[in-house]
């Protein structure tokens, strides 16, 4: 399929997106009020906040990004565009690629930019912010991709929602700790290089290998 | 037709593979209460106490032969499911759902005797080191796998569906395993591995046996939920019925 197909299909999908703003902000309002809720719970005291900053400010975007992978392939799922797409003779493992990317761009995308905030709200030490927009920028992509396997997955269930956690948390366990690595190790000033290296390879993979594993599921979940 | 591609195409039809299982069953059952009895005694009794940890080091004999099984299963599921997807071999699907439990159950046994050993040896019956981490991240894998397999409806669709997840997290463990390695550990390295062992004969030969048993155990329990499922899934075929209501095996 050449990008005759897939710009086009690039273009409705954000137009789509961009049509249902509402249902687009959700995941961030929710990503806002889980990272609020942590200096209430655990008290206001800078030192306590900063120490914690960076595990919750990225357990709250892993949150936010399973709550809005939910309705990645749903709508489209169920007017059966999806099935369209997928008896056109396209490569499907393309099309999974795209999807993937609009995800990203309208739910990863917004947690990186907002991070600079939160990291405010959390009293984030000093030389840790560039290391963790860094992380979210090179970690939320792969989040995007392993979590679009799931999605597809469960897309034709009715209530697949409660399901996909359990499917994909397993599977952010690694990115999870490379990432809060990367920052901590930042915010002792010291070289965190290794740690986004392992992240940005970790992306390559899931770019690679991911799309095929999303066309298989779609084709399970179409049959 | 040659003879790998025929037992091949046994292996296909249900009520061939359901009467070889009846048959093989009580023999693997055997096997394992023998090797299990004596593993067991063996390790329980007769070897010796260890001389840092005492008679508590005797849960070895439960807790590492689990911890192996619960890896080798989730490759065999794997497996089983790979085999499900690409030749669209029914009794794989079958099989490959069929581990899940077990493996599960030998995490969930893994975990236990696990924080039970902890307490006399670390003081404590949880840290987060790093295997009991991914010995949890893959009871989540487990359950993830066994929790999508009954969320369809039509049991074959979600049998390749789980299939298919538990291949992508067959990717992944080894991935999740050694970031968490690199996160935090304080458990002791493996002590047995194929160039050698660093424990004592006295205390290797029962874990082996009881490793052993472990295997018999999961090749019986498999059989016997296969054959369950076949049963259930051939309900209105002639071969099922009459087994069920004449008894003929």
């Amino acid at each position: 399929m050449s990008g005759r197909v897939l710009l086009p299909l690039l273009r409705r999908d954000l137009l789509l997106a961009y049509r249902r703003r509402t249902e687009l902000l959700l995941p961030l309002v929710f990503l806002l009020v889980v990272v609020s809720l942590f200096p209430l719970g655990v008290g206001p005291g800078p030192q306590v906040l900063a120490r914690i900053a960076v595990g919750v400010i990225w357990i709250a975007a892993l949150l936010a990004t399973v709550v809005s992978l939910d309705g990645l392939f749903r709508s489209d799922f169920e007017d059966g565009s999806l099935e369209q797409v997928a008896v056109s003779g396209h490569s499907l493992a393309r099309v999974a690629l795209v999807k993937a990317l609009v995800h990203w761009l309208v739910a990863g995308l917004p947690i990186v930019l907002l991070s600079p905030l939160l990291a405010i709200w959390m009293n984030l030490p000093e030389g840790g912010l560039g290391a963790l927009v860094a992380s979210l920028a090179l970690g939320t992509p792969t989040l995007s991709l392993l979590g679009a396997i799931g999605a597809a997955l469960t897309v034709s269930l009715n209530r697949g929602g409660q399901l996909l956690s359990l499917l994909v948390f397993p599977l952010y366990v690694p990115i999870l700790i490379l990432a809060t690595s990367a920052v901590s190790s930042a915010t002792d000033s010291l070289p965190y290089n290794g740690q986004l290296g392992l992240l940005a390879a970790g992306l390559v993979a899931a770019l690679t290998l991911a799309p095929m594993a999303i066309a298989a599921a779609l084709k399970l979940s179409l049959e | 037709m040659s003879r790998a591609k025929r037992i091949f195409h046994q292996f296909g039809s249900p009520p061939w593979l359901f009467r070889f299982a009846g048959w093989l069953i009580p023999w693997l059952w055997l096997v394992c209460i023998a090797l299990g009895a004596w593993g067991l005694w063996w390790g329980l009794l007769i070897a010796p106490p260890d001389y840092l940890q005492g008679e508590s080091v005797r849960i070895m004999y439960l807790h590492v032969p689990s911890a192996w099984m619960s890896y080798s299963i989730y490759l065999l599921m794997a497996i089983f499911g790979f085999c499900a997807l690409v030749w669209h071999v029914r009794a794989a699907e079958i099989m490959a759902m069929a581990s899940a439990p077990i493996g599960a159950a030998f995490t969930l046994v893994t975990l236990v005797t696990g924080s039970l050993w902890g307490r006399p040896t670390w003081g404590t019956y949880w840290v987060w080191d790093a295997r009991l981490t991914s010995e949890l991240v893959l009871l989540f894998l487990y359950l993830g796998v066994m929790g999508l397999h009954s969320a369809f409806d039509e049991p074959r669709k979600g049998a390749r569906a789980a299939a298919l997840l538990s291949l992508v997290g067959l990717v992944n463990i080894p991935i999740i395993h050694y970031s968490v390695v690199w996160w935090n550990t304080l458990h002791q390295p493996g002590s047995v591995g194929v160039d050698g062992s660093s424990i004592h004969p006295s205390m290797l030969w029962p874990l082996l046996i009881v490793a052993l048993a472990a295997k018999f155990y999961y090749g019986a329990n498999l059989l016997s939920r296969t054959r369950v499922r076949l049963l259930e899934e051939n309900r209105h075929r002639r071969w099922a019925r009459a087994w069920v209501t004449g008894g003929i095996d």
